[in-house]
């Protein structure tokens, strides 16, 4: 009992100090606080003093108990963090090797052009129709003003299929998509707001012209849609589809047998790689009041625009695209570079 | 058209530069598609004589010319064969600057020297012929640039013209429009009439007054077809793109570009009687044209007879029989109102090139007959010389002009701005139009070369032209702000495209007319959709499946060293059906519904780090197709199916609610071969509504009772389908109210021993299925006994349907 007990919790804490892992630590402990140990052997010893002695000796062992489990306490936590830094230490993965799985693709650049003229005009209100490729003549050609012997009824311009309608006249792939102007007037009563996007096909085939194209057609009647108004809302869509307000915009005079007066617009980019060329964009028009009454509509109450612009186009000047035939081509090295 | 621009003018000078007035053409609706100088840029080319020509002593075909040019003598070595002294040519000084940027300088040839070159047509840029050194006139100013001794700066213009302004065919048209446009007038176009000095007459008969409504004509004897056409005429004939041919020829043509008259010079001793008859033309008839075709004709075709020959195409193009030719001596000119829809589409029908029908289907004046046929009389004397006889002018059929009535309040309606009335009367008075004005309307008559003025459209269209369409407010519209939203239970194809990108596959876009095999041999198509008129064989029949196009997409990409290919297309399939009747969104008996299909070929995934590579197989697609689905997935079936696209073994018909939307497979190794790919893609197609309708969510609470899982091992027979077993689990669920507890039930392994193993146990014609049952009562807590004795119920009924074991 040489040992005070200052020198007791002493060597406990070097010899928790020196325990290299949780069983010697253990084993450390139980020298002290087992059934055998120093401090357990003290305290069998108080039954041996007077009261008052008891009860100060007693409380000083406490202490020096007290002092040695909380210094294990503090030993065995520094251990199992030490365990199990050393744990997450293995644990560890290289966070810069790719992510795993499939890849994602990406829709064609024209129809994500498709997609945003939706999207522009679906912000003022148009509603989205579509239609049949394989067409009659009477919605093609006749419903839109084209007289019989029009020269884009010809076989030099329109495909032709091997079936006829009623008239027996032949059927034919839309030249335009016009005949939606035409089928989607008919089925609603104005205010008439819609635009149709879709395929359109034409006897061409050259650098700067593929025999199937896309087109969209805008169409708004009502009491009182002007030609201020098409420009109005043609200019704004321009300025939102190429997200500048760098562009002139010109309407000038044309002809087309389903509008009247009727327009060619044109744009010039202001700035960028494009910038100083006057290019076609779209076919314009009040529409003609012979083809207003084909919609089965008065036109002396109902007036209003239309307009056709090519999806080829406004994508390949939406993104620098040169070269028409590449929509077509179906190469993964083209389209993958319009991955959003 | 294209015309040099002094021609213009000549006929309306404004204080325009050129960038000017063509922007003003332009924007009045005349497109100006070009403006080029006549000559292609070259510099340092003056007017030069050769004074002599001596041989070279060393070269037989070169020659030593002493050359003028202006104050200077030069020497200059020519190789052309048709150098000789006296002749003016152009002269390259040194210094010059030729097309194609050849610069010219000192040279020494055969060691003679030489200051410059003589030049040909061809190497100036003017002519595409090699025909030796240009000649020209002997009056030009010796010394004098070339270009400005022959106006090769002189801007031609190129207007690409609507359809509609075939007034607009013409130097005069095109003046008469500047005219307006500027609010001046244009220089007098009066014509002086030609004095007739024998009596020689033509008898002309219209007999078919639908196809002609006016026949004027002279004769004129002793005519000089041999006279040269002067080089004035010459000049703006080749710079409005007329080849000079010979004078009469040239006459009529110049009288075409400038008053936008067609007209006929006939031969008349060629013909047997001085006498003409208009008419429809019979069936079986036939015409050599003077460009040496032979026409036959149709009851739709207008011809002139004489003697009841055909001499003729009216409005199109005169016979060979009765061209003049340069021994012509006596002529009959002709010019004649024929009506634009006995034109329209005839010389296009036959073939033929005609700058004639091009004016004549569109309209051409029937007023100024008798003054053209005064003019291209004038300018026959004048070259030709010869004695005319009196005009004869046929009136029987010409057009009554329309009275059109344009409201002012119309006209501000359409146009969506306050035009006044005082604009409007300045418009039409500029245009040349009669008009008279009652309040708000204007009632107006259009000169007789418009044809394109016969409603208050029309009239609204050129008060907007003329004031001009930029003057033309640019409004932000103004509209009832209704709401309005695609139902949520519909996708829209814009959905389903994000659904498969997200899934790894790229949009393509094919064209909806294909290879006949395609339809006939993959898809056994026997009578496709077939384009009358196809560009090429490859794009001959319109598409029923867009799944060949998508096995081309795949070829294409693995020629070009792509390692996998997952593509998808959203269009339109066509073919014949009777049963589809025309309707709003229908054409009767086509169907051409929107489909929707995928192709993935090679590597499952890119070839990465963390997955082993493997093919994409069937199963792959069949989950994208089942996500596709949605929610309504469990409504969906796949039953073995044969299809002539697809591995026999590995396709299947797609049903919702029973019925066939779709198909999925292997493509069949024979294409497979055939496309020279190594492995075989997989294949789907959807009809787009099938994968269109989602539904609304139809949410159940939650019960509080917990979820019992319980697994259930079988074999069954290999050749038993995963679908019967399925069917009849949930058939017994269905029919036994005990079992309503359970909730689902799925498979979740499938093995099959490939061989026979040591224990004898399992045989390759066995399988084991796996299934994973979820039971629950949502009042009470399950007891063991109910769930075991639910999934004894069902493996009962699963061994005396199909024979299955537990495992």
């Amino acid at each position: 009992m040489s040992n005070s007990l200052e020198d007791l919790v002493n060597q406990a804490l070097q010899a928790f100090k020196n325990a290299a892992d949780a069983a010697s630590l253990e084993n450390a402990k139980a020298g002290f606080l087992g059934k055998q140990g120093s401090i357990t052997e003290r305290m069998k010893g108080l039954s041996k003093l007077d009261v008052a002695q008891k009860k100060e000796e007693g409380a000083r062992i406490n202490a020096a108990k007290q002092a040695i489990e909380a210094a294990l306490t503090v030993r065995r936590q520094a251990m199992a963090e030490a365990e199990l830094s050393k744990e997450l230490a293995q644990q560890t993965i290289d966070v810069t090797l790719p992510g795993r799985g499939l890849g994602r693709g990406a829709v064609h650049p024209v129809i994500k052009t498709w997609q945003r003229i939706e999207a522009i005009f679906g912000s003022i209100g148009f509603d989205v129709a579509d239609g049949p490729e394989i067409e009659n003549d009477w919605t093609n050609f006749t419903a839109l003003n084209n007289p019989l012997n029009h020269p884009a009824r010809s076989m030099q311009d329109t495909f032709y299929v091997d079936m006829s309608d009623d008239q027996g006249l032949p059927l034919l792939l839309r030249t335009h998509t016009s005949p939606m102007q035409v089928r989607y007037a008919r089925m609603h009563r104005p205010p008439i707001k819609v635009i149709a996007p879709g395929r359109t096909y034409r006897v061409d085939s050259d650098a700067t012209h593929s025999p199937m194209f896309h087109q969209v057609e805008g169409l708004w009647i009502d009491d009182n849609i002007s030609f201020a108004d098409l420009k109005g809302v043609y200019t704004d869509f321009l300025r939102c589809f190429f997200e500048t307000d760098d562009l002139k915009i010109r309407f000038r005079p044309s002809f087309f047998p389903f509008t009247e007066p009727s327009a060619e617009i044109d744009m010039m980019f202001t700035s960028g790689p494009q910038k100083g060329r006057w290019l076609e964009i779209s076919g314009a028009g009040q529409v003609h009041p012979d083809v207003v009454r084909n919609f089965g509509l008065d036109p002396e109450q109902h007036v209003g625009f239309a307009f056709g612009s090519g999806l080829e186009r406004l994508t390949m000047l939406r993104y620098g695209v040169h070269d028409l035939r590449q929509f077509f081509e179906g190469d993964l090295r083209f389209l993958a570079q319009f991955a959003d | 058209m294209q015309f040099p621009e002094s021609w213009l003018r000549a006929f309306v000078d404004v204080g325009l530069s050129t960038d000017e007035l063509a922007e003003q053409l332009t924007m009045a609706g005349l497109e100006v598609e070009g403006v080029e100088p006549a000559a292609a840029p070259f510099s340092g080319v003056l007017v030069a004589r050769i004074e002599s020509v001596q041989a070279h002593p060393d070269a037989d075909k070169l020659k030593i010319c002493q050359v003028n040019a202006g104050g200077k003598m030069l020497q200059i070595v020519c190789g052309a064969p048709n150098a000789a002294s006296g002749m003016v040519v152009p002269l390259a000084t040194v210094g010059a600057v030729l097309p194609g940027g050849l610069k010219i300088g000192v040279a020494k040839m055969r060691g003679v020297e030489s200051s410059g070159m003589l030049c040909s047509a061809k190497e100036l840029g003017l002519s595409q012929e090699h025909g030796g050194l240009m000649a020209l006139d002997e009056r030009l100013p010796v010394g004098t640039d070339i270009r400005a001794a022959l106006q090769l700066d002189e801007m031609l213009f190129t207007l690409k013209l609507t359809p509609n302004r075939a007034d607009c065919l013409s130097i005069l048209g095109v003046a008469r429009e500047v005219a307006a446009l500027n609010g001046c007038k244009i220089n007098d176009t009066a014509v002086p009439e030609v004095t007739p000095v024998i009596e020689d007459r033509m008898a002309v008969t219209i007999q078919d007054t639908d196809l002609c409504g006016r026949f004027t004509g002279r004769i004129i004897r002793d005519v000089d077809a041999h006279a040269p056409t002067p080089d004035w005429m010459v000049q703006r004939l080749e710079r409005s793109g007329q080849r000079s041919v010979s004078a009469l020829v040239d006459i009529s043509n110049y009288l075409m570009l400038e008053r936008g008259r067609p007209t006929h010079v006939f031969d008349i001793d060629k013909m047997t009687k001085h006498e003409l008859n208009v008419r429809w033309a019979r069936a079986g008839e036939t015409l050599k044209l003077l460009n040496g075709d032979t026409v036959e004709l149709t009851p739709q075709m207008g011809v002139i007879t004489a003697d009841d020959r055909v001499e003729s195409l009216a409005g199109v193009m005169g016979g060979d029989e009765t061209a003049v030719t340069l021994d012509t001596r006596n002529i009959y000119l002709e010019a004649a109102f024929w009506w634009p829809d006995s034109i329209a589409g005839r010389a296009r029908a036959l073939k033929v090139p005609s700058e004639a029908a091009h004016r004549y289907e569109r309209g051409v004046d029937f007023e100024q007959i008798v003054a053209d046929i005064e003019r291209l009389s004038a300018l026959i004397l004048e070259v030709c010389g010869g004695k005319p006889g009196p005009v004869e002018d046929l009136v029987v059929n010409i057009p009554q002009k329309p009275l059109v009535s344009m409201r002012l309040s119309r006209c501000q309606k359409i146009l969506g701005m306050p035009v006044t009335q005082e604009q409007v009367s300045e418009v039409f008075t500029r245009l040349g139009f009669h008009w008279t004005r009652n309040d708000d309307v204007f009632e107006v008559v259009s000169p007789s070369y418009r044809f394109d003025i016969t409603i208050e459209e029309d009239l609204i269209e050129e008060v907007a032209r003329m004031i001009g369409f930029d003057n033309i407010p640019v409004r932000p519209p103004v509209a009832h702000a209704k709401m309005h939203f695609a139902p949520e239970a519909k996708r829209g194809a814009h959905a389903l495209r994000d659904l498969m990108v997200s899934r790894d596959f790229q949009e393509v876009i094919n064209f909806s007319f294909v290879d006949q095999a395609w339809e006939n041999d993959w898809l056994g198509q026997p009578k496709p959709i077939a384009l009358v008129n196809p560009i090429t064989s490859q794009m001959s029949v319109m598409r029923s499946s867009l799944m060949p196009s998508l096995v081309a997409n795949v070829a294409y990409n693995a020629n070009r060293k792509q390692s996998r290919v997952r593509v998808f297309e959203i269009g339109r399939v066509f073919e014949r059906d009777d049963r589809i009747k025309s309707g709003d969104l229908s054409v009767a008996g086509v169907s051409q519904p929107i489909k929707l299909a995928g192709a993935a070929w090679g590597t499952m995934a890119h070839d990465q780090w963390g997955l082993n590579a493997r093919a994409v197989d069937f199963f792959d697609i069949k989950r994208d197709l089942e996500v596709l689905f949605g929610p309504r997935v469990g409504e969906v079936r796949f039953e073995a199916t044969k299809h002539s696209l697809f591995h026999p073994g590995r396709s299947a018909a797609i049903l919702l609610d029973g019925q066939p939307c779709g198909v999925i497979g292997e493509l069949h190794p024979q294409w497979v071969r055939q496309e020279g790919l190594h492995s075989a893609p997989v294949l789907f197609e959807v009809d787009i509504h099938a994968v269109s309708s989602t539904g609304l969510p139809k949410p159940r609470a939650l019960s509080k009772q917990p979820v019992v899982q319980r697994d259930m091992a079988l074999w069954v027979c290999a050749n038993i389908t995963v679908q019967a077993i399925l069917d009849t689990i949930h058939k017994t669920i269905a029919s036994d109210p005990a079992l309503s507890i359970v909730l689902d039930a799925q498979l979740f392994d499938v093995w099959q021993a490939k061989d026979r193993d040591d224990s004898g146990q399992t045989d390759a014609a066995e399988v084991s299925l796996a299934f994973r049952f979820w039971l629950q009562d949502p009042d009470v807590t399950l007891e063991d006994e109910r769930v075991d004795r639910c999934l004894s119920v069902i493996r009962e009924t699963l061994e005396t349907a199909h024979g299955a074991r537990q495992r």
